[in-house]
């Protein structure tokens, strides 16, 4: 299968702070890979560096074959704007209503009518199973549930290729969780996308996983998919699927 | 001994170290605020409300400020040159001191306190809400939708305040001279007029227009640049405060000096 992104030797640090020390994955076009480790592993880091957002000290990125890393600035936009991202806290800007949220890649990149955009945006809310009636609210007036799911429409709503999850279910109740789960599979599905998600959220990644990758001390440990997960033998996940304090994981305290 | 040696050129090196990193990272800054004024893309509409945020309601307390300033001094210039004819001093005075330092300075601080510390808590609360982030993933330049609007018209509209101070602060001095020291009144405005130079315009101009672009570098570079939270928001507002006044009062007095002193 062709790969979407192919992460190779990925390395960074931030000061004396190794956080990437050779990160090695490749995702699949229209797959789903979850990336799962605890806090301080270096998960959004990973995230931000296929984004673009941090620039990694060594290593490769592949976007639909083209590397990322070291190319000016203005070809790289290219490969980056094919990409939608749904932020752990939502990341909704608060100096704009809800639709405008939605509509703010169609307004400011795809250069379409305010009107029209407006509609388009009421489409995706619809979507995420929004009313129309959020789309002239402030993102303050939301709660947590409803502003992820604002989020996630924002983030389907330029159609991207590659979509990346940043924690989706962190803070929410389980079930409000198992419906975002439910929303991401099918907004994934519907638009043909890649998606990339780190969570620590085991539920979650083995509802939304084709794949499974584990992400430990700024390195890939593990990876199969979500049956493999339970008959493995690696220590590491065995470790992290249990929750157990006990095992090659140690938290620094 | 040389364990207290070493502790002191440690002690020593960390703050040197620290400041001329921020001093790099400040110039970076102000080289990506150039490029990114001059060119494309330009959000006019986001340009013309931070100059209604920043200018228009900005306009009560620099006319507070201003006109209470031209009063007090039209006070102690009587006060003081009571004993050689102070009627014709009070206006030259008033005139001098509110054109040339008082409105640039006053409207400076005002808005350096207003308006600094706003962008410094908006863009603090967008970094470490992953807002800026999320500009970048909508394919957006983070720095030319929230910084070159926020710079552009703090420059643009610094130098309008200014001149807006210029007009109340005389009518302050005006109107103390008048109804309570009881000078008379066309005396006041004609020396008012005749002693006003172009270069007590352009003074005020130039100041603001400096002033203006003091405040809204410090007001963004501490709130793009801030991290950990509430906490570091905090920090990046108050820093944004006391280091854009400091500023304003040393470019002050540079500017001054370059002007009046041939």
């Amino acid at each position: 299968m062709k790969a979407k992104i192919s992460v190779k030797n990925l390395h960074k640090s931030f000061g004396h702070k190794v956080v990437l020390d050779g990160v090695d994955i490749d995702i699949a076009e229209g797959e789903s890979l979850v990336v799962i480790g605890g806090s301080g592993t270096g998960k959004s880091v990973l995230i931000k560096c296929i984004q673009g957002i941090i620039t990694p000290d060594e290593g490769s990125i592949r976007i639909n074959g083209k590397e990322s890393v070291g190319v000016k600035k203005k070809d790289a936009e290219e490969l980056y704007s094919k990409m939608g991202m749904l932020f752990q806290g939502g990341a909704l800007f608060d100096s704009l209503t809800v639709w405008e949220n939605v509509a703010f890649g169609l307004i400011e990149n795809k250069k379409m009518s305010r009107k029209q955009a407006k509609q388009e945006a009421i489409k995706y809310l619809r979507q995420v199973g929004l009313s129309e009636d959020v789309a002239d609210l402030s993102p303050s007036e939301l709660s947590g549930g409803m502003q992820k799911r604002v989020g996630l429409a924002r983030a389907i709503a330029t159609n991207p290729e590659i979509i990346f999850f940043d924690e989706p279910t962190t803070g929410l109740d389980p079930i409000m969780a198992d419906v975002i789960n439910d929303l991401i599979i099918n907004s994934v599905k519907k638009i043909g996308a890649s998606a990339l998600t780190i969570t620590h959220d085991m539920a979650s990644a083995r509802k939304i996983a084709d794949r499974i990758a584990m992400l430990y001390k700024g390195k890939i440990v593990w990876q199969g998919s979500v049956k493999e997960l339970d008959t493995t033998d690696n220590p590491y996940v065995r470790q992290f699927v249990q929750g157990s304090s006990q095992g090659p994981i140690k938290v620094e305290i | 001994m040389f364990k207290y040696i070493e502790k002191f050129l440690r002690g020593l090196g960390k703050p040197l170290i620290s400041f001329v990193s921020r001093l790099g990272k400040l110039t970076i800054f102000i080289g990506r605020t150039l490029y990114n004024c001059v060119t494309p893309p330009f959000y006019f509409k986001l340009l013309v409300k931070q100059m209604i945020d920043i200018g228009f309601y900005s306009l009560p307390v620099v006319a507070l400020t201003t006109v209470f300033a031209g009063m007090v001094i039209a006070l102690q210039t009587n006060a003081g040159f009571s004993s050689y004819g102070a009627e014709s001093a009070v206006a030259q005075v008033v005139l001098i001191a509110v054109t040339r330092e008082l409105a640039p300075v006053f409207s400076g601080l005002m808005v350096a306190g207003r308006i600094g510390a706003a962008m410094a808590a908006e863009l603090g609360t967008m970094r470490v809400t992953e807002q800026i982030d999320a500009l970048s993933t909508l394919s957006t330049n983070p720095f030319k939708y929230l910084v070159t609007p926020r710079m552009l018209a703090a420059i643009l509209v610094l130098p309008l305040l200014v001149l807006i101070g210029d007009i109340i602060g005389i009518l302050g001095g005006y109107t103390v001279a008048i109804y309570q020291l009881e000078y008379n009144a066309a005396n006041y405005i004609n020396t008012t007029i005749n002693e006003l130079q172009m270069i007590d315009i352009y003074t005020g101009i130039i100041k603001g227009a400096v002033f203006g672009a003091i405040i809204a570098l410090m007001g963004c570079y501490n709130g793009y640049e801030s991290k950990g939270g509430a906490q570091g928001v905090g920090n990046a507002t108050t820093n944004a405060v006391v280091s854009s006044s400091i500023l304003i009062l040393i470019c002050n007095y540079i500017i001054t000096g370059m002007i009046f002193t041939k």
